[in-house]
């Protein structure tokens, strides 16, 4: 597979289809994977993909990285999950899809946190994502590499995130406010879900501007509920629980529950998921005119 | 606006926020003054040009800021001004509405509605309704005391 992967970029880069191939590589150590950005054929060695190719690439991809942009048009090496964060770029104008060439990779699931690995892939080091998966094998994409892998996700989103929601729907709202502000309150606004976050993608942040002053910058309580409701609330429709802000919080705010709270409510009342089809436009700026009112008097 | 205001006799008094559109809910709201109507005087208008112009962040901010409650309000579907603003207004209240609920804030605390220009009374009675549920609720020391940590 590895192979595979090495000699198709090194084509691309050979024929000058590509610039820059954006794929994991090894740490100095190799006990870890980290992006790598392969400008040169004979460098397509560096290239590998293994259960610790955890992180989302197509963060790269994104106007964030103005000195990846400026390399010329990339490759990027992208297994299933992480090909639905490019479906949503390119849904919203944020890449062409014929300025990009997607390596596909067929995954068998990768681990949640690459400490976790101990050189053999368990269900229980895995995320609650891999386990509902339904695109490992790579649904857009210009070259598929791997074999055909044979997995059906449950009918019902299954794992921890999703048992936590039923859970934390059964409670009172007190429970949950209190569960939530426990959480928030912890909050150290570094912000690290916002820089992770392929789909953030704005030049200036609301919470970057004061005047006025919509979200406190002081990591204090009032403020830190600000931030994450609207942090949440602009990932409507648009996340594909890539889980990098959760994996990214220093202070293990469990960000996926909000996310995925969201993802299913917009499922439920406009039958969108994220990250399937890059021509849908995102349920957010669109509109039916038989949207549910019930709630509104 | 942090401190609710609190009658002679001690009674709680709720804050009310109405987030309204130019066009419809605040016409409307215009009416019942113009008709002298009387309703609660709990509730303080904040108008905008749509309910489409409405960030969750200003409902948040009405929380920040001590408000007991919150109503939206705005044109009833197919009569915006702007075509369209209401519709897009709506998807976002039913993700707002949701993700409030699942953070844990009582759904009785934050409303929403349709009043066009001509509803002088289901603006007035809607007023009431809220005030008195809100009231009822009491203050929302959950929120508030988030500034005191």
């Amino acid at each position: 597979m590895e192979n595979t992967l090495r000699q198709k970029a090194k084509e691309l880069l050979e024929k000058g289809d590509v610039k820059v191939v954006i794929g994991y590589g090894w740490n100095k150590r190799k006990t870890r994977t980290t992006p790598v950005f392969i400008t040169k054929p004979e460098d397509v060695e560096k290239l590998v993909f293994n259960p610790l190719c955890v992180n989302n690439l197509s963060l790269y991809l994104t106007r964030k990285f103005a000195d990846i942009k400026a390399l010329g048009k990339p490759a990027i090496v992208a297994k299933g999950c992480d090909i639905k964060t490019i479906a949503v770029l390119i849904s919203e104008s944020q890449i062409k899809r014929e300025d990009v060439v997607i390596l596909g990779m067929n995954c068998n699931g990768v681990v949640y946190k690459q400490e976790l690995w101990k050189g053999e892939l368990k269900p229980e080091i895995m995320p609650t994502k891999c386990h509902n998966c339904d695109v490992r094998n790579p649904h857009i994409a210009d070259i598929i590499i791997g074999e055909k892998v044979n997995f059906t996700p449950p009918d019902t989103p299954a794992g921890m995130v999703f048992d936590k929601i039923r859970d934390l729907d059964k409670k009172s709202g007190e429970e949950r406010w209190g569960f939530w502000i426990e959480h928030f309150n912890r909050c150290i606004k570094c912000y690290a879900c916002r820089q992770i976050c392929p789909l953030c993608y704005c030049d200036r942040c609301i919470a970057e501007k004061n005047m006025p002053q919509w979200i406190e910058t002081s990591a204090h309580p009032r403020g830190n509920l600000a931030w994450n409701l609207k942090r949440a609330m602009d990932l409507t429709g648009r996340c594909t629980f890539c889980g990098e802000c959760e994996r990214a919080c220093p202070v293990n705010i469990p960000l996926n529950l909000v996310n995925q709270k969201l993802a299913l409510v917009v499922k439920d009342a406009f039958g969108h998921k994220a990250g399937y089809d890059e021509k849908v436009h995102p349920p957010m700026i669109v509109f039916n005119m038989e949207d549910q009112e019930d709630f509104i008097k | 606006m942090s401190e609710h205001t609190q009658h002679k006799h001690g009674s709680f008094e709720p804050q009310i926020i109405a987030f309204v559109c130019n066009w419809c809910t605040y016409a409307g709201a215009d009416l019942a003054g113009t008709s002298r109507m009387e309703y609660k005087p709990n509730v303080r208008i904040i108008k905008l040009p749509c309910t489409g112009r409405i960030d969750p962040l200003f409902i948040i901010k009405a929380f920040e800021k001590g408000a007991d409650g919150v109503l939206v309000s705005g044109c009833h579907p197919g009569d915006c001004h702007y075509t369209t603003g209401n519709y897009h207004a709506r998807r976002r209240w039913i993700a707002f509405k949701n993700l409030m609920d699942f953070i844990g804030i009582d759904e009785k605390r934050l409303h929403f509605s349709w009043v066009s220009a001509s509803e002088a009374i289901k603006w007035v009675d809607l007023v009431n309704n809220i005030t008195d549920e809100v009231k009822k609720l009491g203050p929302f020391v959950e929120y508030k005391g988030l500034s005191e940590r």
